[in-house]
Parts: C-alpha cells; sequence; structure tokens
C-alpha cells in the first residue's frame, strides 16, 4: 500500500491548503485537484488541448519538463509565468510530495 | 430580423444537442439547432477534432470529428436547420405556452419547447487583463476574432497571441490590411512550425512587424481605439498608433446568458428532474453536460441517454392530449420528416 502524496495549493498568500491523493491510480494533477473540489474545467479531458487546468507551482520539488504540445497551449494563454503548468499533465507521484501550487485564473 | 419557427429549439449543436435532433425525429418533431460557434460538433470540433473516443457503444474508438460527422448523417433524413455562429441570449413565453428564443444577432426562433444542449456553456474569447480593453469592443477597435477580414482593410492592425490563430490571421490579414503587427509574450511559437515559418519570412520581407518577449498592456483612445502600448519583458514601453487591436488567446467555455434565464441551478450547471431532464420551467429541458442531478455523469454516453428521455418529455409538454407509443427503429426503420 502507497502513501497518499500530498500537495499544497495556495489560495491567497500564506493560505495554503493541502490536499493528498494516492500514487497507484495514474491520476494526474489535474485529477486530483477536480476531485479535491477546486473548480477545475479540464474541458478536453486531460489532453493539453484547452488550457484549463492551468496552475502555476510556486515551490516544491522539480517535476519532468513540459512535453511540446504543453509548453505550445501554455504559450497560446494570455498569462504565464516561470512557474505555468498544466496540471493535466503531471502525473501523481510520490516525487511531487511538498509541492506548492495555486490555480491560475481562466479568463486570463 | 431572421424569424424561425420549429417545434423544438435545440442549443447547443454539440454531440448531444445533435442526437436531439435523430430522438425528436423519431416523434417527428422537428428541430432548429443554434450554436455560437461557426460549425457543428461543440467542443468535438472545436477542441479536440482529433482526439479518440473509446466510449461510444459499437465503435471500439472513434476520432471526435468522425464522431460528429456521423451524429450529422444520422439526422439528415429529419431535416434540422441550424443558426451557426450566434449566441443565444434569452427567451420569452408567449401567452398560449410556446416560446421564442432570440440570439444576439437578433435572430428569433418560435418553438413549443427548449432543449439546452450547451456543454459546458458558450465558448467565450480569453481577454487578455488589459485596462479599459472592454471599452473598445463592439467594433470600436478591439476583435477576439475575425469574423470578416474585410473590416480590417487597408488598416493598421496588432495581433497580440502565441498560437495557431495568431499566426494563421498574422498570415491572412498581412495581404489585407495596411500594417500587422503581431506580439507575443515568449520568443517562440511552437504550435505550428510551418505558420511561424510563414510569418517569420513575412516579417523578412517587411510585410510584417515581429515584436516578441512583449506583451500589449494599454490600450488608448476616445470611444475608438487609437493606440496601444506594447511593454517589452525587460520594462521597455513603446506606444504604437492603431485601427485595430485583435488578441487571440484562445477561446473558454462560460455559462453565459442561461446563467440569468432564471433557471435553477447548482455549481455552475443546469439542475434538472431525470424522469424527462425537466428545469424548473415547464418546457425548457437541458440535457448533457450543462445539467445537474444526482449521480451526473458527464459522458457523451450518458447526454445520448438524456437526449432520448427528453424528447419524450419534450412531446408530452407539446402535445399533453396524445398518447405515444414507442416504435423501435429496427422494425419501423427510420422515418423522414
Amino acid at each position: 500500500m502507497t502513501e497518499d502524496v500530498r500537495v499544497y495549493v495556495e489560495e491567497a498568500p500564506g493560505q495554503r491548503t493541502e490536499v493528498s491523493g494516492p500514487t497507484d491510480m495514474g491520476l494526474s494533477l489535474m485529477e486530483l485537484l477536480k476531485a479535491s473540489g477546486y473548480d477545475i474545467q479540464a474541458t478536453c479531458g486531460g489532453m493539453a488541448l484547452c488550457g484549463t487546468c492551468h496552475i502555476e507551482v510556486l515551490a516544491g520539488p522539480a517535476l519532468d519538463e513540459p512535453s511540446d504540445d504543453e509548453l505550445a497551449m501554455l504559450e497560446s494563454l494570455p498569462v504565464m509565468s516561470q512557474g505555468s503548468r498544466l496540471s493535466c499533465q503531471i502525473r501523481l507521484t510520490e516525487r511531487l510530495d511538498g509541492l506548492v501550487l495555486r490555480l491560475m485564473p481562466q479568463n486570463t | 430580423m431572421n424569424s424561425i419557427s420549429t417545434d423544438i429549439c435545440i442549443i447547443g449543436a454539440g454531440p448531444v444537442g445533435l442526437f436531439a435532433v435523430f430522438e425528436a425525429g423519431l416523434l417527428k418533431l422537428r428541430c432548429h439547432v443554434v450554436d455560437a460557434l461557426p460549425q457543428v460538433g461543440g467542443q468535438l470540433s472545436e477542441i479536440y477534432p482529433k482526439k479518440p473516443i473509446y466510449d461510444i457503444p459499437g465503435f471500439p474508438d472513434i476520432l471526435a470529428g468522425d464522431l460528429v460527422n456521423n451524429l450529422m448523417r444520422q439526422i439528415e433524413p429529419f431535416h434540422p436547420t441550424f443558426t451557426l455562429g450566434e449566441r443565444v441570449e434569452g427567451y420569452r413565453k408567449l401567452d398560449d405556452g410556446s416560446f421564442v428564443v432570440t440570439t444576439i444577432d437578433g435572430t428569433e426562433i418560435n418553438c413549443k419547447a427548449i432543449a439546452i444542449a450547451g456543454g459546458l456553456g458558450s465558448f467565450e474569447p480569453r481577454k487578455p487583463a488589459i485596462e479599459q480593453l472592454e471599452s473598445f469592443e463592439q467594433g470600436k477597435g478591439v476583435y477576439y476574432m475575425v469574423r470578416d477580414p474585410e473590416t480590417f482593410r487597408d488598416q493598421r492592425l496588432v495581433i497580440a497571441g502565441g498560437g495557431d490563430s495568431a499566426l494563421d490571421w498574422t498570415i491572412f490579414l498581412a495581404n489585407v490590411a495596411k500594417e500587422v503587427t503581431l506580439v507575443h509574450r515568449g520568443t517562440t511559437f511552437r504550435g505550428a512550425a510551418d505558420s511561424a515559418e510563414k510569418v517569420k519570412h513575412l516579417h523578412e520581407a517587411g510585410k510584417v512587424n515581429l515584436v516578441l518577449s512583449s506583451n500589449v498592456t494599454h490600450v488608448h483612445g476616445n470611444g475608438q481605439l487609437h493606440a496601444v502600448t506594447i511593454t517589452a519583458n525587460d520594462g521597455t514601453a513603446t506606444e504604437l498608433p492603431v485601427d485595430s487591436f485583435i488578441p487571440l488567446f484562445g477561446l473558454t467555455p462560460k455559462l453565459g446568458p442561461i446563467e440569468d434565464w432564471g433557471l435553477e441551478l447548482e455549481d455552475n450547471a443546469v439542475k434538472v428532474n431525470t424522469l424527462d431532464y425537466s428545469t424548473s420551467e415547464p418546457g425548457i429541458f437541458a440535457i448533457g453536460d450543462i445539467n445537474t442531478y444526482p449521480g451526473k455523469l458527464k459522458l457523451i454516453l450518458c447526454g445520448f441517454h438524456e437526449a432520448a428521455l427528453m424528447c419524450q418529455g419534450a412531446f408530452k409538454h407539446i402535445f399533453p392530449e396524445k398518447k405515444y407509443t414507442l416504435k423501435y427503429t429496427t422494425v419501423n426503420g427510420v422515418p423522414t420528416l
């Protein structure tokens, strides 16, 4: 039995909520955030095609480099920061433990 | 003003809306379908036409675009009519219990029942966070999509964005506008290498201005846009005179005007009775991703089932005196209207 991985959602500066999920179900970070009640549309169902699960990684462990498809989608959004990622493209693994992120506003 | 008369006005031309046409057709009900997008298919056509779908009965896998094409073939015998590229704004109920659905462009659809199959809502352009941007909408210089390229004939244009549509329209409008400037936050275009190459060539040929590592940060004008400020990532700002500014940052779905229809909502979705997918307003039904009920699953498969039951409910609403006997298509084939 694997331990759940814990990630932290920053809802306002200094205000973080812990969410945790299993690492043995092939879930993505987007699926964990949705299941935790966060308002993420994920219109395309996790294919890096819509940008509606855009997050900003604020701190935590190093992640795998984004794919070209993910970068292409991020490039097409009005706002992109150094830590911008599509949460649907990040697999939930033990390596994510301690990740701090914020949800990016949907219309910008 | 365009006026249409039908039995059911289906709002949304996604797979569920299209299949509702088929189910309505079996009951000899005419349908008119309205969608804000210029083509049928909803998300399937707009966002992922090449995505394989694995949970459509009878199809081990089918591309989203092919499913839309098949649905269009399936509903052909019922001759549905369409209003595409127009967003539904509102409706009014007449004394006889029928409805008039109105679109943003003034089209009116007289109908006896309304089926909202709006998916995630209408796809609206993502707007960059620029102060006063909205005051230049409605033909005053800011456009989020190119409906008619001739609008920009001989104009000075600034296009912002790094996706395919920003590149494609830069290429196209280079031959229409007097001056085209493409502003992109990054230094590379990852979407379509071919389009990026064409833009580079146009830039080298002096036909397009390419401003990279920059954003449009301010818009200026007095009732009509006359300039934008482009700020480079190093903070350098330049004011550029323009006639039109076209930010192209893709589309994002929103519930839209249906939110203000007075229907009972929950979590940004329309609450329905699973008996017939009726909403809190008699004669208005909601099917597919736009509705919610206990146990709701946002699957195309479930939307098809909802469409079938909704049409039964719509039939009873339209013809309360008529008795309907379920006929199987295997026995009767597909009737035409």
